[in-house]
């Protein structure tokens, strides 16, 4: 296995190492960021061209997701002083940080659920056209990269308490927080959109 | 015919000893979960050559069906049971098989076995990398092929069939399984495949287009790029971008399904009951995957371009032609891939005037076509071309590329399109051009790469052979379906007999299916001469056997992970210098002289 190190020799020398560009895994994420975007520009643009038929049925968003939202941008707040931490070495506070950044990213999920729960109540299934359908797919495709997120949060979290690493890199921490910010305006943009277009 | 392998004066390097891998790995890190970018380019191939060798029976078997439809082939029973009931092909295997090869072709040979391999292979050597920005996540993308694969293969043998409703997979026939026998479990399996086989593009695509752009040697500038490599920058960007939109439209799909919701369905009367569906649209399905299928023809299509781009210039000792101009036509390929989508769905009672716009731009895709085509020729012309196997399957592509690319200008016209929709012609034009002729790409590679993906070479009379049988045989088998698409013979139909206005060429479809059959045995040839050469061929013994300036001719003969013993090479010019001041070739690691004459 080519270790990290053959990585930062290879990316040192490329004429884009330089230059001080950006480092390749990061870049990787924002490659990887492009891509999720279309999926999402694909489902809620098939919603805009379904929305305009007869017989449309629109959702009124529960309050849980209202939560959710303060929720999930409070994380990306948390995530944000996490990195600052790591990078002024100040391990016991980012391990807190951490830490408290997963337990919010946990709960948004939970929230979510719970407005999944409350549209169902309200007889908004499967059944039948409209916005529900469509909703309980985004929604969920959402939280399913947020859950992503959760997973790699976990690791990280493991990894400072037992890491004996020397190599302060903040570049796994920066990654992540960039994908973090991402879910988080994801989310914001899918609120927004079920708002003006759903709603 | 030149001898192709000649060792060429002042290709300036010493033969190294064999490098070997930097340390000790296990059978399984080795050749199993290895993270080298090499040997994860190998194992797309061979899974893709294996994908091949299924698809291409599929269509064996379905020509036996439309050449012979009144005869009966006993043994197909005895391998196929009561799919080929009485040695006849019955209706619903008959779809299936379409739609599996379609499937394999178009997915699993073409984007997994050609750009994953090449992509993987040439990216790291030709930009000078140790290997891919992320070398775990490129190996979870062969695995999750892989899955994609096994899956996939599962399908076949499921009671009810794999998925038959075309590899297009529209609905309301692949959501229903009412509808199709292969809709009811086998398009289940189709769509997990597909969303593995997505998961596995993406992490490939994020990896090509992150180490091109960010693991470049010292002095590789993205103007002294081969064209391959743009080309596969390119694809990458094409997949990145248009393969989520698919697996939107897959996991719909995957709720209508299973979970009763009504995104495609809507109003539907199945023997005399009435399904709860309503609201739903089926060709909201169709942009959805059209969206992503477009560009997917080209995702298929530049890998083989830029290979027969490098090749052509190699082998004829000359620059590419008009180096910018292929960079900007690729670009505008890129660009335009996915602005045409919908002249796939000009019958759909599509609105006329978004239909003619569409045909705009579709057209437009003629221009960036033509520049490389001319290019090409170019720069053949007055070369001194060493007709190598891998020269003959580039020019045949470029040939191929011509001949299928003609006829796209038809198809691409609403008006005309309208008429030879679903037709034979259709099937003629897609395969030429896309199918065929990027195979012939993946092969031109294969034949030229071989000496460095395994240290020998293929056998040349071989290669011969291969390239001539197919070249032919891909001509004969296809342009007849012209004519018979021009007279209004339909895709799709298990037997034509019972239509006197279809009725009117069954000797031209005998012959088509016994030059299939000929064809198809030439490609088991290949693959003998592939497998036997791994171990047996003629071993290569000098580090640049093309005489080519590319990086990865720099590398010792058997490079281990890690690609170059030392330092990683600088380079200093651009990778077309063939011909030039008198010398036939200038690697790129070569420093420009003092007096050197501009390209």
């Amino acid at each position: 296995m080519v270790s990290d190190l053959k990585i930062e020799e290879n990316y040192k020398n490329s004429p884009s190492g330089d230059r001080g560009k950006m480092h390749p895994h990061k870049f990787t994420m924002w490659v990887a960021i492009g891509s999720i975007i279309m999926m999402f520009a694909g489902l809620t643009s098939a919603f805009i061209v379904k929305s305009n038929q007869t017989n449309w049925i629109t959702v009124e968003l529960p309050k849980a997701f209202w939560i959710s939202t303060a929720i999930i941008i409070a994380s990306s707040l948390t995530i944000q002083m996490a990195l600052r931490s790591f990078k002024q070495r100040e391990m016991g506070k980012y391990r807190s940080l951490i830490g408290f950044t997963l337990i919010l990213g946990v709960a948004f999920v939970v929230f979510q659920w719970f407005g999944f729960e409350a549209l169902w109540s309200q007889q908004i299934t499967f059944k039948g056209a409209g916005a529900g359908q469509f909703l309980y797919v985004i929604f969920g495709l959402h939280a399913i990269h947020v859950i992503g997120g959760i997973v790699t949060l976990l690791i990280m979290f493991i990894k400072a308490f037992i890491g004996k690493t020397k190599l302060y890199s903040a570049v796994p921490v920066e990654v992540v927080a960039v994908y973090w910010h991402f879910v988080d305006l994801l989310w914001i943009y899918l609120l927004l959109f079920f708002l003006i277009i759903g709603g | 015919m030149s001898e192709a392998i000649s060792v060429h004066p002042g290709a300036g390097h010493a033969v190294h000893h064999d490098g070997h891998g930097h340390h000790h790995q296990s059978f399984v890190s080795k050749y199993i979960f290895s993270q080298d970018h090499k040997t994860i380019a190998k194992q797309f191939l061979i899974t893709g050559i294996i994908w091949a060798i299924i698809g291409g029976l599929f269509s064996v078997l379905f020509r036996l069906q439309l050449g012979y439809p009144e005869q009966s082939f006993p043994i197909l029973e005895t391998f196929f049971g009561n799919w080929a009931k009485g040695g006849q092909i019955q209706p619903e295997f008959y779809y299936a098989l379409i739609t599996m090869h379609g499937t394999v072709l178009v997915f699993f040979v073409l984007t997994a076995g050609l750009s994953g391999t090449f992509a993987n292979f040439l990216i790291p050597l030709q930009v000078g990398a140790r290997d891919m920005a992320s070398p775990f996540l490129n190996m979870l993308s062969y695995w999750f092929f892989f899955l994609a694969s096994v899956i996939m293969l599962a399908s076949l043998f499921i009671s009810t069939g794999p998925a038959s409703g075309g590899w297009t997979i529209y609905p309301p026939l692949s959501a229903l399984g009412q509808a199709s026998s292969g809709s009811i479990r086998g398009m289940d399996f189709w769509l997990i495949s597909m969303a593995m086989f997505i998961v596995s593009s993406l992490l490939g695509g994020i990896n090509y287009i992150t180490t091109i752009l960010n693991m470049r040697t010292k002095g590789m500038s993205m103007t002294r790029l081969p064209l391959t490599i743009w080309a596969l920058f390119f694809t990458a960007v094409l997949g990145v971008l248009s393969f989520p939109v698919l697996l939107s439209g897959a996991i719909l799909l995957l709720f209508d399904r299973n979970l009763g919701t009504s995104f495609f369905l809507s109003d539907i009367v199945v023997n005399g009951e009435i399904l709860p569906n309503e609201g739903g649209s089926a060709i909201l399905f169709q942009h959805l995957f059209w969206f992503l299928g477009h560009p997917e023809v080209y995702i298929i299509l530049l890998p083989a371009m830029g290979m027969v781009s490098e090749i052509l210039s190699v082998n004829s000792r000359k620059p590419i032609f008009g180096y910018m101009a292929m960079l900007g036509s690729l670009f505008a390929i890129t660009i335009l891939a996915f602005l045409v989508w919908a002249h796939h769905m000009f019958v759909t009672g599509l609105n006329p005037f978004l239909g003619s716009i569409f045909v705009l731009l579709t057209l437009l895709i003629a221009v960036p076509s033509a520049i490389k085509v001319f290019n090409w020729l170019t720069t053949l012309w007055r070369g001194n071309i060493r007709f190598t196997p891998a020269t003959l399957f580039a020019i045949g592509f470029v040939s191929l590329f011509i001949s299928g690319g003609l006829t796209g200008i038809f198809l691409g016209n609403s008006t005309i399109d309208i008429h030879l929709h679903d037709t034979m012609f259709v099937v003629a034009h897609f395969h030429i051009v896309m199918g065929v002729a990027s195979m012939f790409g993946m092969f031109a590679g294969i034949y030229h790469w071989f000496p460095k993906m395994f240290g020998r070479y293929l056998n040349n009379t071989l290669g011969y052979i291969h390239f001539w049988v197919t070249m032919i045989g891909a001509y004969l088998i296809f342009w007849p379906m012209h004519y018979q698409g021009l007279a209004g013979i339909p895709r799709r139909y298990l037997d034509k007999r019972g239509w006197v206005s279809f009725n009117d060429f069954p000797e031209l479809d005998k012959m088509i299916t016994i030059v299939s059959i000929i064809v198809f045995a030439v490609q088991l040839m290949f693959v003998f001469n592939f497998f036997y050469s791994i171990f047996k061929g003629r071993k290569v013994r000098n580090k640049n056997p093309w005489g080519a300036n590319t990086l990865e001719w720099t590398t010792p003969l058997r490079p281990g992970h890690g690609n170059w013993d030392g330092e990683i090479p600088e380079v200093h010019r651009w990778a077309y210098d063939y011909g030039k001041d008198g010398r036939e070739f200038i690697p790129q690691t070569e420093e420009i002289g003092e007096n050197e004459s501009k390209h």
